[in-house]
């Protein structure tokens, strides 16, 4: 029987254009793109230039510091470009190819050591996320845990499983519990069914963030320093199942094209990297400024649609830009559709249960951090972030460490970011204080 | 709404760097945000926000004032017109001849206070902050009616400039802004803002027999044993004119009930810390309770019940409207309940036990802000320290 967790602080964000459980298949999609900046940590090091051919899972940028953790093509075919930025920055690599080739076999692997191997040069490896400072993980470094999350609480978001995947997370645990001496844990929705052997499973009931890797960890057995766990989700552990059970490398992913900006949201499977163009083109509403968003509201990456769907792949939420509202002393509004936390807003007697219009303005100016407990209110852990973030701000490493930085990443400050009466950029602040931290440390 | 905005978007650039108004940059940006609200979307992070923001908070916490504001400037009419025997107590006479007597009184605070925060974001380059929109109503409220306007420039540029912008602004300050005002104009002009004569305002006219503008508090400061308190005519004040506010004082701060409208207002939208209201009443009330068991004509307002301490004076408003500021209060949610119970029960020890100071209240948070970021300290140290407890590698 699982372990039953309450997380009490959070909230889910009653955002509209929850998606229909209709799925429908790009074909449409030729190009397809990695971006080595989702995934912070390596050195990425171009392993091919333009016009190579590559086949699925092929290596397209290689870590220059462990000369282990590969990116791979997602799709066999021909690489279109190597996008690089101000000061040769890669900021993509395109491969022009046909959804359909993005399976590959390989041969299974049982022991530690091959599973490590096939993961490191399947490109899952970079999937993998470690705490302290929200990196793909260093594979000389032994995890103490590795946490898997089975369910993503945020904002319109998908399942993680789909009924292909399914089936291997069982054997992905199994896999990765080869890979620790500790313990493999496994965190799940109440009802969802999901059992495990190779697992300890933790049921966690709540608001979002309890999907959060991070609040899981915190709930369960916090990080502390010195020590090192590895997190991923339940995608990623089926994907690592797949290819150790059965040598399957499988890009294939299910994305939830959500939110107000798209006309009828839907499922579309599709594969990694996906070009945003051909893969929502024909979906977005005409006649306003829209924000794309890979991801969602909360954590992901603006995108246009000249832009490729970006890491974790599961996710596109199109919102209203909003940037042209010229809002009349919006201070003194008393619109309903307003959401807000607060109870300031007519919008508390309408309740969660209605789902709001956003867009993306901060809807007010910035401020230093005036109000005091609004954080900690939608944040599950027992840190204290206002004297966390201060100390990042302050960069007084001693502190940092002292107030649990180990146990944090940037999207664990998303909802306390939202909910900022001061519209201070809260994950930035937090992703600049982990990279100044390893930087120091290292 | 689109002509306007188009008017003035018409005129920015002259506001901007460069433009022949670039030194009013700080001033035309406070108007234009308090008019339109920003366009800016958000450059990082998250992709919503939540719809409250500084200006809705602060004006939240004026909304939640003006029944003490408005009661205040009827009840400045009231006393008044007890205090010089004038028989017309109709509503707008009274309530008239309150407003313009403290009309001066808020708008040298807005104008100095605003004044000085206008030209510090010019300088600094930021935006104009809101915190004065509470700050310039809270200060006239807390002092007595006949006041000085000059004083209260004095009192008020001191306070904004040694006790927040010295310190970086609004966010920053470690003392109620407010609060350092009251403090300033007491201990530098404390003829004009103590005693019996300060809290009614007579205008031209001369006061009737047996008149005595004695606060209640300031009755009993400087009686011997235990005395009933009066209101401006002589006759003795009910509990229920006690309650209500019918009684010389700091013009804003005398009426309970209407201080428990505005508390229920911060309350109903979550604006100000019900942990701090909460623990400071139970403090207030534990401490009177103590010191009316242990009464003695000594100390004559240890002979008060603990309700009417609670209900006289500065304390309600104290620790609705002051205590509960956020950026000085503590900030950790246990901080909190030490916090709001210590300013209570300081604020009845400073009034009982200090004869030379009839009112405990306002320093009572002055002091506790001091010791805000002690207390929050020592929160935060334990947080600390059970990190430190399970881990391994200790340092």
């Amino acid at each position: 029987m699982a372990e039953k967790i309450r997380i009490k602080k959070g909230l889910d964000i009653p955002v509209a254009g929850m998606p229909s459980s209709r799925v429908t298949d790009d074909t449409a999609t030729t190009l397809f793109a990695v971006c080595p900046d989702d995934f912070p940590g390596p050195i990425w090091k171009a392993a091919v230039k333009a016009g190579d051919t590559v086949a699925a899972g092929d290596t397209l940028l290689i870590d220059k510091a462990s000369g282990e953790i590969c990116l791979a093509s997602p799709v066999s075919g021909t690489v279109e470009e190597v996008h690089r930025g101000e000061r040769r920055h890669i900021e993509f690599i395109s491969v022009k190819g046909n959804a359909a080739s993005s399976e590959l076999k390989a041969g299974p692997a049982r022991s530690a050591e091959e599973i490590r191997k096939a993961i490191l040069s399947s490109g899952l490896w970079a999937m993998m996320r470690q705490r302290p400072y929200d990196i793909v993980p260093d594979p000389n470094v032994a995890p103490r845990d590795i946490f898997v999350t089975a369910f993503n609480s945020a904002p319109l978001a998908p399942e993680l499983l789909d009924s292909s995947l399914a089936p291997y997370l069982e054997k992905g645990l199994q896999a990765l519990a080869k890979l620790t001496s500790g313990k493999v844990y496994l965190g799940i929705r109440p009802g969802s069914g999901i059992t495990s052997k190779s697992a300890e499973v933790y049921e966690f009931d709540g608001p979002h963030p309890a999907g959060n890797v991070g609040v899981q960890i915190a709930a369960v057995k916090p990080v502390n320093k010195g020590e090192t766990v590895w997190t991923l989700d339940a995608a990623t552990a089926a994907r690592i199942g797949m290819l150790c059970a059965d040598g399957i490398l499988n890009y294939h992913t299910v994305v939830a094209v959500t939110g107000e900006g798209v006309n009828d949201p839907h499922l579309v499977k599709t594969t990694m990297g996906a070009s945003i163009d051909t893969l929502i083109g024909g979906m977005l509403k005409t006649g306003q400024s829209l924000r794309i968003i890979s991801g969602n509201v909360l954590t992901g990456v603006r995108v246009h649609t000249n832009g490729f769907l970006r890491y974790p792949y599961r996710q596109i939420t199109v919102i209203e830009e909003g940037d042209h509202a010229d809002e009349f002393m919006g201070w003194a509004s008393l619109d309903p559709g307003k959401f807000s936390v607060k109870r300031s807003f007519p919008a508390f007697l309408r309740g969660l249960s209605k789902p709001y219009k956003f867009d993306s303005r901060i809807k007010g100016g910035h401020r230093a951090m005036i109000l005091s407990g609004e954080y900690d209110k939608v944040f599950p852990f027992d840190i204290y972030p206002e004297y966390l973030l201060k100390a990042i701000i302050a960069g007084d490493i001693d502190r940092m460490e002292k107030l649990g930085i180990y146990e944090v990443a940037p999207e664990d400050f998303a909802l306390p970011e939202f909910v900022d009466t001061s519209k201070i950029e809260l994950q930035k602040i937090v992703r600049e204080g982990l990279d100044n931290l390893r930087k120091e440390l290292s | 709404m689109k002509g306007l905005k188009k008017k003035i978007d018409s005129v920015k650039p002259h506001f901007e760097e460069g433009g022949k108004f670039s030194k009013l940059h700080s001033v035309f940006d406070g108007f234009y945000t308090f008019l339109f609200t920003p366009n800016e979307t958000s450059r990082s992070g998250v992709h919503i926000h939540d719809a409250n923001d500084s200006k809705r908070t602060m004006i939240i916490v004026v909304l939640a004032l003006l029944p003490c504001c408005l009661f205040g400037m009827w009840n400045v009419g009231l006393q008044h017109a007890l205090a010089t025997g004038d028989t017309n107590h109709g509503l707008f006479h009274l309530f008239f001849y309150g407003f313009w007597a403290v009309l001066p009184q808020i708008l040298t605070a807005y104008i100095v206070g605003l004044g000085i925060e206008f030209i510090i974001a010019q300088i600094r380059g930021h935006e104009i902050q809101e915190g004065f929109l509470v700050s310039g109503l809270l200060i006239p409220m807390i002092c007595p009616v006949s006041t000085p306007c000059w004083m209260l420039a004095v009192a008020v540029a001191f306070a904004v400039i040694f006790a927040k912008e010295v310190f970086g602004g609004t966010g920053y300050n470690f003392l109620n802004v407010a609060l350092v005002t009251r403090a300033f104009l007491f201990f530098a002009y404390p003829s004009q803002m103590s005693g019996d004569n300060v809290f009614v305002s007579l205008g031209e006219m001369a006061s009737i027999d047996g008149y005595s503008g004695a606060t209640p508090l300031g009755q009993l400061a400087s009686a011997s044993g235990q005395v009933e308190v009066l209101g401006v005519t002589g006759s003795p004040l009910s509990f229920s004119d006690i309650f209500l506010g019918l009684y010389p004082g700091s013009w804003g701060e005398t009426s309970t009930l209407c201080i428990l409208i505005g508390l229920a207002i911060l309350f109903a939208t979550g604006m100000a810390s019900w942990k701090i209201t909460i623990s400071a009443v139970v403090g207030g009330f534990f401490m009177a309770l103590l010191a009316n068991n242990f009464a003695t004509p000594l100390y004559p307002v240890t002979y008060l019940s603990p309700v009417e301490q609670l209900c006289l004076g500065g304390f309600a408003f104290a620790v609705v409207f002051m205590a509960t500021d956020p950026v000085t209060a503590c900030r950790t949610e246990i901080g909190k309940y030490i916090y709001g119970f210590l300013i209570g029960a300081i604020a009845i020890i400073i009034r009982c036990y200090n004869t030379g100071y009839p009112e405990g209240a306002m320093l009572a948070v002055l002091l506790m802000n001091c010791f805000a970021p002690l207390i929050d300290y020592c929160v935060v140290n334990a947080n600390i320290n059970r990190r430190l407890k399970r881990a391994s590698v200790k340092n």
